[in-house]
């Protein structure tokens, strides 16, 4: 009946004071006190909403939309949209926290929250007209609708350049017609943000972004995608034949999709990295609390060196990860160029994530196999953040890029 | 998580160093219900008061982000706030609900570390005002308060005049999470700070707590073949 209201203290990223507004690396400490208690909300709600609900969503593949809504309702769904067009108006430290405590609760809708902020809120934030932005973003504040994001195409995935979906002017509409693939909340988006080279000759200078209403004539949904993780979560194709909108629904500038997409990827990498660190740390949390419970050789097997040192490496993986996140979020709230930190703290993340998953089970020997216990839906969860918004791959080549720059003379 | 309360090495309390507190359960009900009448506006202003040291700031922004419009922090720290217990927090609150000409008081029914179960009445007390506790509904009808409590015996409704001391019980209504856009809200509502000297109230405990214990560790079991042998095995150890 009663909450428990006495609670460990978690180490360095436990609740404590800090002068609050100080933005400085000393800061990755100790939050913000306003950010401790964004955390706190976003834990709590978790716990007692998300984590009873979780296995039940991934089970039956079931959306969570009264969540959503909740959610929408406590400003999740849109954090960093200021406050006159119906968000939360806080920065992207906030935002990446939210999606840790929402993802540790339930990794499919912690993507859901990320999807929605960053590759669909994000974009039309930052490209928008106001009147785009009073149209295609105050809706989806509230968590009554969610967009999606589609770029990806059956022949291309990490290779965005190569947009066959394609776009012409016919009077005054724009005409899409192509396929693109994996995209997260088809099923249960109202709207999404579109991809279509507009000049071929142009190669990825040509692609050119667009907003599209979901439903629409000409734009129908492939088949769900049955997935190892995050099944909560609808991914399908958007097929377009013919499909028509007003010349008004293009996104930025004509040509300037390339640079929407991968400037929408960087902060999207945020997003994913924190989704990540959420996986990583219920794994964890997981197979720490089953280390003081399941009892072999006469003792608790968190007395077994093997156990102590999976879980220091977990943990370690974990923290140092969830730095480089709070890192490049702190940047992209300076103003200052981030894409180098976002590609770290993605891949620290996912890949943090994996391994979480993998030793998580391992601590819980044959009890990590089966659906009893939450330890292998965080393993399969955790594994798509090494390759969605950025295959591992790709991240590393975007570290080396700007690494390289740097030190080129 | 739940924490496994451990009794300090000198019996004298239990360990809260390092334990991490927030707002009992109870006081979030009570919170609830404050701001609910305010939106309902039955009552014009909400203030959040808390007594204890410098962190219980963070519970009073809490309550702020849910939506009271300011906060008092009455400071207590060091022996004071050890030995702080239902009978000088009533004095605080009185000492208060005077100052600020508050027409409710409102608490949790009891704070779920020590269980007491006395600061509302006690407040009541020392004020002369009606109380009504265990609140499972609270209607406010003119100058008066309709209050239905959780008793023993079931739901007894009763009707008090205002100004008057409630408190809230479990069925009372359910908290809302704190949103984020008032968590930014809460920043800039204002958490006055003082001290018990300054409302003239002396926290001077009455009672002085000699010594914790951890309850005694629970004995293996007997079992028995028939329900004669149990009556007889009771007997033998004296329950009947």
């Amino acid at each position: 009946l009663h909450r428990g209201i006495l609670e460990l203290r978690q180490g360095p990223s436990a609740l404590g004071l800090c002068v609050s507004g100080c933005r400085s690396l000393s800061s990755l400490a100790e939050l913000p006190e306003m950010h401790q208690m964004m955390r706190q909300t976003c834990r709590d709600y978790a716990d007692r909403e998300l984590g009873p609900i979780a296995g039940k969503l991934d089970k039956e593949h079931l959306f969570p939309a009264q969540q959503v809504r909740e959610l929408g309702a406590m400003g999740v769904m849109a954090v960093e949209v200021p406050e006159a067009l119906g968000g939360a108006g806080m920065d992207y430290l906030a935002y990446s926290l939210a999606v840790e405590e929402i993802s540790r609760g339930c990794g499919s809708t912690g993507c859901v929250v990320s999807v929605n902020n960053s590759l669909y809120i994000g974009p039309i934030l930052k490209f928008g007209t106001q009147k785009q932005k009073e149209q295609w973003i105050t809706p989806f504040t509230t968590g009554e609708k969610v967009g999606c994001f589609a770029l990806s195409e059956p022949g291309n995935g990490s290779d965005a350049g190569a947009a066959s979906t394609l776009a012409r002017q016919e009077g005054e509409e724009w005409v899409l017609n192509g396929t693109k693939a994996w995209i997260t909340n088809s099923w249960d988006a109202s709207a999404t943000v579109i991809f279509a080279t507009t000049d071929k000759s142009l190669k990825h200078k040509g692609i050119s972004a667009f907003l599209v209403p979901m439903p629409h004539p000409g734009l129908s949904l492939g088949k769900k995608e049955d997935k190892l993780g995050i099944r909560a979560t609808s991914t399908a194709n958007l097929i377009l034949e013919d499909c028509r909108i007003p010349l008004g629904n293009m996104l930025g500038s004509r040509g300037s999709g390339f640079k929407i997409a991968m400037q929408t990827l960087d902060s999207g990498r945020i997003g994913i990295a924190s989704q990540a660190l959420g996986i990583a740390q219920a794994a964890l949390d997981c197979a720490a609390d089953y280390a003081h419970k399941r009892t072999a050789f006469g003792a608790p097997i968190g007395k077994l060196q093997a156990v102590q040192f999976k879980l220091a490496d977990m943990a370690v993986a974990v923290e140092s990860a969830r730095l480089l996140t709070w890192k490049a979020a702190m940047l992209k709230d300076a103003k200052k160029p981030f894409t180098k930190e976002a590609a770290m703290a993605k891949l620290a993340a996912s890949e943090a994530a994996t391994f979480c998953g993998h030793q998580s089970i391992q601590v819980l020997g044959g009890m990590g196999y089966v659906t009893d216990m939450p330890a292998e839906r965080h393993y399969r969860d955790a594994r798509i953040t090494e390759i969605y918004e950025g295959t591992s791959e790709i991240q590393r080549l975007v570290i080396a890029g700007q690494l390289l720059k740097e030190y080129a003379s | 998580y739940i924490v496994t309360i451990r009794v300090k090495p000198d019996h004298s309390g239990v360990v809260t160093d390092g334990v991490k507190h927030s707002m009992n359960p109870f006081c979030e009900i009570a919170v609830e219900e404050a701001v609910k009448l305010k939106e309902k506006k039955f009552i014009k202003e909400v203030v959040a008061v808390s007594c204890g040291p410098t962190q219980v700031t963070e519970t009073i922004r809490t309550a702020l982000a849910m939506g009271c419009d300011r906060g008092i922090h009455v400071e207590v720290s060091g022996k004071d706030y050890e030995a702080m217990g239902p009978l000088q927090i009533a004095k605080i609150f009185a000492a208060l609900a005077k100052k600020e000409e508050a027409s409710l008081v409102i608490l949790g029914k009891q704070a779920i570390d020590d269980d007491c179960n006395q600061t509302g009445q006690m407040t009541a007390a020392l004020l002369d005002w009606p109380q009504g506790t265990f609140a499972s509904e609270v209607t406010i009808d003119g100058e008066k308060v309709k209050v239905v409590r959780e008793i023993d015996g079931g739901l007894e409704t009763i009707k008090i005049s205002m100004p008057a001391v409630l408190t809230a019980d479990l069925r009372l209504n359910t908290p809302r999470y704190a949103t984020l856009p008032n968590i930014m809200k809460a920043k800039k509502k204002k958490i006055a700070n003082m001290k018990p000297a300054d409302l003239g109230v002396d926290m001077v405990s009455r009672v002085e707590v000699l010594r914790v214990d951890e309850p005694p560790t629970r004995l293996a079991g007997v079992k028995v073949e028939t329900v004669d042998d149990l009556v007889a095995k009771l007997k033998a150890n004296g329950t009947i």
